[in-house]
């Protein structure tokens, strides 16, 4: 439980934290809330030489509406995004994946931006994310990149981000009046983690004009489940159809496998989490 | 005052933990300390062939440097066993040395090999890093059944197929004809599995040698700091008792797990009397899941015989008991004299036989864990008779009912003698189980079960009943069963001058609430306020003598050594009270804080007889000056608190999670001196027995490796897994001990978590299922719920 001596810095800006990152190539470690990296170091799995703190850059915590979508600062924690009142109007799934993550002091201290970057195949966000076919915005000292979240996680803990890359703000598109979206997660009972976590979108009455499915946990990368989808958008949402289509939940995919749940386990999650997801929101 | 006990007089130590002003052993910093790290093996079974600690050594901020040759080299003694089981045939049990560090293999995960001490726990990890081991790994045996087996790698060479003893009690041939004969046998082959404690506070130990006085001191996480002195002192480091001065201050917990002496108490002492600086070291967290000792793992099979109306005619268990890589201190007697005694349980079964074989594996030492064997013992009987019920078609209630050992209050009546050693001390059995299922709503509990299953929810309830044995124990007794130690405690009452009571107990608290149940007791017996009397453990400088804390034996053995010491001081006041008074002997009585001579209004005051006994200027010839006791307690039996505990559950078919809806347990652990500790003692018990029914389990790989050995990987049972308790009582006064307690700290552990497997049996009857292995996470009943064909699972 004691990491290894490492240095400590804070950026008091994206600018300096960039900089810092760019001196120090990859002996450093971006520090945000501390609670996927932090564990880490304390069992020596992780062994960053400097630490760079961007926990208190008031320019990366935020949440706006800005040109049809919401806008988050990477830095804003999973409290913060639980208690906005402009992301449960339009993305209710992002409220209650917030309110899953953790409990209230990893809520207070840990951050969105912390959390994808890690991409712990088990963490909540990716899910809701991918849902929402997010944008993330990314920089370095040469320049800024948006990066879709389907192309931003590349598997267990892999992301598509650079070395020398910060995440500055994650954008989701303001979804159609009407649009309907949920959470729902099946919990690994010691970390709490998700063994199987589902965010559905579905707009439009009766037929559905879009449908959008998205896993975590079930696999090494979160993906979209686009077998669900396709059988439900353009037809009627209801519980015969949604059984139906939630039989494809892990086509193509290689489920995890551990002590908690095996990959058949897994699999069976998925169908049912998928269909109480849409079943709530149909 | 004169009413203190019976009331739920708030904890008054919680003040000191709640506002973090604890003093535990980690929070200790001595001058010129040093800190200490252990590099452990981290295989479960490897030849060490060389170790290199040149570059640990030369790191800067290192002191020391010691290995498991240079512990050998020394000429100390590797850690003991405090109980002795020997084979069937006579053979001597099998002790291998238990080195403080090993230095020809690793036998466990959690063997040290070396430790590093330097100026900083910091620097001493980092230094650890540098050590180099050459390691030839070797094939490692982790279950208990196939470590007998021929060609399993042994842990030891000196025991032939990793067997330590075997053991059986009962009558084998004759439970064998009632079975024969039986109208109907249930029989059940399962696994208790293995339990990690996870005690909030990690073990931690201070080594202190003082040149000057030629002196050590050692201060420790200890559940038991006078045993671990005396093994520690006579056993393992061959130091004079009297030199030596074990501390162990707030404890964070133990659940047994603390009540042993390990090796690393005597590693920083041996190495404080090298260095002469003292040493700590504290356990991380990894450590603590890896080292402390951890509890359960039982391998079993059981037959229970019933006649034709139902009655219990047979029990035999047949029981492989996971005893890890090494004996702890007391591991030989928690599978045989705390589990295959209890094999009565409250019922009248004529013939009984268990047979247990006590097993080394590639494993974390196993010893006590809250409740100790009898948890194994409530479980294997409690399963055994919900899967009769269901067998035979009869209500689990209605068949317990049934062969309910008759009432006996062991005063007029005599104690009921079992077919497995014990004899009870007062029972009455019928009335708890009664009350649990009115407190439960039995009878609208099976409407409400069948209109849920009409809907396709899945409801279930489970009952079990138990018997502990506590109190431990008469030293007589335990010494012919093995114990190398007697089993009585020690009280010293010390009356000050100006009235205020100090009271030093050799029952340690590490959570109990001792030193405000203890206090409530002499406050009551003298009348005075509660705040007048302080409690004084765990310094063995401080405490005459003291066999611990376990076997939820504080009230029942240390409450009586203080009682007998309360007496004492009471029959001393009346002699220097009848002196002042001018009044005879046989006149004086004392009640509410006063001696009165007997139909007067003469009396003198609690105080005043305090202050005359060390100022004795007027006072009665022959009578010493002082008012202080020392009493040892040796009871003249165990206690036998039981109670019956049902939970109510529902399982979500589609995922195979289990909610506990409701847990009603109705205890009888005799009189009750603070109602609200003892209601904490057994909602904390029924949470740990929840974990072991529905979450926790230790997982090794096939080499021996620690699966499960953070709080990311073993399940913990959490407030929001549980619902509210519902609890009673029924009290039946021990017959034996003044203060007619019986114990209750172990009591929610061993009642509970068969209650709550039963529970989900029960919901799941219209799958047809006869049995799930503990712990039932979602995917084990998910399983158990799918159709089968051939045997195999079917998925969809």
């Amino acid at each position: 439980m004691i990491p290894n001596a490492f240095e400590y810095q804070r950026a008091s800006s994206v600018e300096d934290a960039l900089n810092l990152l760019h001196e120090n190539g990859d002996e450093a470690k971006l520090l945000a809330g501390g609670h996927s990296l932090l564990p880490a170091m304390r069992l020596r799995l992780n062994e960053p030489e400097k630490l760079i703190d961007i926990s208190r850059i008031p320019e990366l915590r935020y949440i706006e509406e800005r040109d049809g979508f919401i806008t988050i600062g990477a830095a804003t924690t999973h409290d913060d995004i639980e208690h906005s009142d402009l992301i449960k109007s339009h993305l209710p799934m992002m409220t209650e994946a917030a309110g899953l993550i953790g409990d209230q002091q990893v809520r207070n201290k840990g951050t969105i931006g912390g959390s994808i970057a890690h991409a712990d195949p088990a963490a909540d966000w990716p899910a809701s994310l991918l849902a929402a076919e997010a944008e993330i915005t990314v920089k370095s000292v040469n320049g800024s990149r948006t990066i879709s979240a389907a192309n931003f996680f590349h598997g267990l803990y892999m992301t598509d981000l650079a070395e020398n890359e910060l995440i500055t703000e994650i954008r989701l598109p303001i979804p159609a009046a009407g649009t309907r979206s949920t959470y729902v997660k099946f919990m690994q009972p010691a970390s709490r983690f998700a063994i199987v976590g589902c965010a559905a979108i579905v707009s439009g009455n009766g037929t559905a004009d879009k449908v959008r499915v998205a896993f975590t946990g079930v696999s090494a990368k979160p993906y979209r489940a686009t077998g669900i989808e396709n059988a439900l958008q353009g037809n009627a949402v209801n519980a015969d159809s949604i059984a139906s289509a939630v039989t494809s939940a892990t086509d193509g995919i290689d489920p995890l496998s551990d002590h908690f749940a095996s990959e058949d386990y897994r699999r069976h999650l998925a169908k049912v989490f998928a269909g109480r997801a849409l079943n709530a929101i149909a | 005052m004169g009413n203190l006990i019976g009331q739920s007089v708030k904890r008054v130590e919680d003040q000191r933990f709640i506002t973090g002003k604890g003093n535990y052993t980690d929070d200790i910093v001595l001058p010129r300390m040093t800190y200490g790290y252990i590099l452990r093996g981290n295989m479960a079974h490897a030849k060490i062939n060389d170790i290199d600690v040149s570059a640990a050594k030369a790191h800067p901020g290192v002191v020391a440097v010691f290995t498991g040759k240079d512990i050998a080299d020394s000429g100390v003694n590797g850690i003991p066993c405090g109980w002795q089981v020997d084979f069937k045939n006579g053979d001597t049990m099998k002790e291998p040395a238990h080195p403080m560090l090993v230095a020809d293999k690793v036998r466990y995960m959690g063997d040290g090999v070396a430790i590093v001490i330097a100026e900083s726990k910091e620097i001493a990890k980092d230094a650890a890093e540098l050590i180099v081991v050459d390691y030839e790994e070797l094939d490692a045996v982790v279950n208990a059944k196939e470590a007998t087996q021929e060609g399993a790698p042994l842990v030891h060479d000196e025991a032939p197929l990793n067997k330590s003893f075997d053991w059986g009690l009962g009558d084998a041939e004759a439970t064998a004809e009632a079975l024969a004969n039986a109208h109907h046998v249930t029989t059940l082959e399962f696994t208790n599995q293995r339990l990690i404690p996870n005690a909030i506070e990690p073990r931690s130990a201070i080594g202190h040698y003082e040149v000057q006085n030629d002196r050590y001191t050692l201060y420790t996480t200890s559940q038991n700091p006078h045993l671990t002195r005396l093994l520690m002192s006579a056993f393992v480091l061959g130091i004079p008792e009297h030199k030596v001065r074990v501390v162990s201050p707030d404890v964070g917990g133990g659940f047994g797990s603390k009540i042993f002496h390990y090796a690393e108490e005597a590693l920083v002492t041996w190495c404080s009397k090298q260095l002469e600086r003292p040493v700590k070291w504290t356990a991380e967290r990894s450590e603590s899941f890896m080292t402390d000792a951890h509890g359960r793992d039982h391998v079993t099979k059981a037959e229970m015989g019933f006649d034709a109306d139902g009655k219990i005619v047979g029990l035999r268990a047949i029981t492989y008991a996971n005893l890890g890589a090494y004996l702890s201190t007391f591991a030989p007697a928690v599978p045989t004299y705390l589990h295959g005694t209890l094999l009565q349980g409250l019922y009248t079964t004529p013939a009984i036989y268990v047979d247990v074989t006590g097993v080394f594996t590639h494993t974390t030492p196993v010893d006590a864990y809250r409740g100790a064997g009898r948890p194994e013992a409530t479980y294997l009987l409690e399963r055994l008779l919900d899967l009769a019920a269901l067998e035979m078609k009869v209500d689990p209630a209605e068949l317990r009912l049934k062969n309910f050992i008759p009432p006996f209050d062991g005063v007029d009546e005599p104690g009921y003698q079992t077919q497995v050693a014990l004899q009870y001390d007062s029972g009455n059995y019928e009335p708890v189980l009664k009350r649990a299922m009115e407190m439960v709503g039995y009878e609208a509990f099976r409407e409400e079960q069948a209109k849920a299953r009409e809907e396709g929810r899945l409801l279930g309830i489970g009952f079990s009943t138990y018997i502990e044995a506590c109190g431990i124990a008469p030293s007589a007794v335990v010494g012919a069963l093995g114990a190398r130690a007697g089993l009585f405690e020690s009280a010293q009452v010390r009356v000050q001058p100006t009235g205020k009571v100090s009271v030093y107990s050799g029952s340690h608290s590490h959570g109990q609430g001792h030193e405000t149940t203890f206090a409530q007791v002499v406050a009551d017996k003298f009348g005075i306020p509660l705040e007048d009397v302080e409690i004084v453990h765990g310094d063995s400088e401080a405490v005459a003598f003291g066999m611990g804390t376990y076997g939820s034996r504080s009230l029942a053995v240390g409450g009586s050594a203080i009682v007998k010491s309360i007496d004492k001081v009471i029959e001393k006041g009346a002699k220097i009270a009848a002196h002042k008074l001018e009044a005879a002997i046989e006149d004086i009585e004392f009640a509410e804080g006063k001696w009165t001579v007997k139909g007067t209004d003469k009396s003198i005051a609690f105080g005043d007889v305090a202050l005359t006994a060390y100022v004795p200027h007027d006072y009665p010839e022959g009578v010493e000056p002082g008012l202080d006791f020392s009493s040892f307690y040796d009871p003249t039996n165990f206690t036998y608190p039981f109670g019956a505990h049902i939970a109510v559950v529902e399982v979500d078919r589609d995922t195979g999670k289990v909610e506990l809806k409701r847990f009603v347990a109705c205890d009888d652990v005799g009189n009750v001196i603070n109602p609200m500790i003892v209601d904490g003692q057994i909602h904390g018990g029924i949470a740990q027995g929840v974990g072991q029914a529905l979450f926790e389990g230790a997982i090794y790989d096939e080499s021996g490796q620690l699966l499960s050995g953070s709080y990311m990987d073993y399940t913990m049972p959490r407030a929001d897994d549980l619902p509210d308790f519902e609890v009673d009582r029924k009290v039946t006064p021990c017959p034996h001990n003044p203060l007619g307690v019986k114990g209750a700290g172990e009591a929610g552990t061993i009642g509970s978590t068969p209650a709550v497997v039963n529970a989900v049996i029960d919901a799941l009857a219209p799958f047809h299922v006869k049995d799930i292995d503990m712990p039932l996470t979602p995917e084990r009943v998910w399983r158990a719920m799918q159709p089968k064909t051939n045997g195999r699972e079917v998925h969809s």
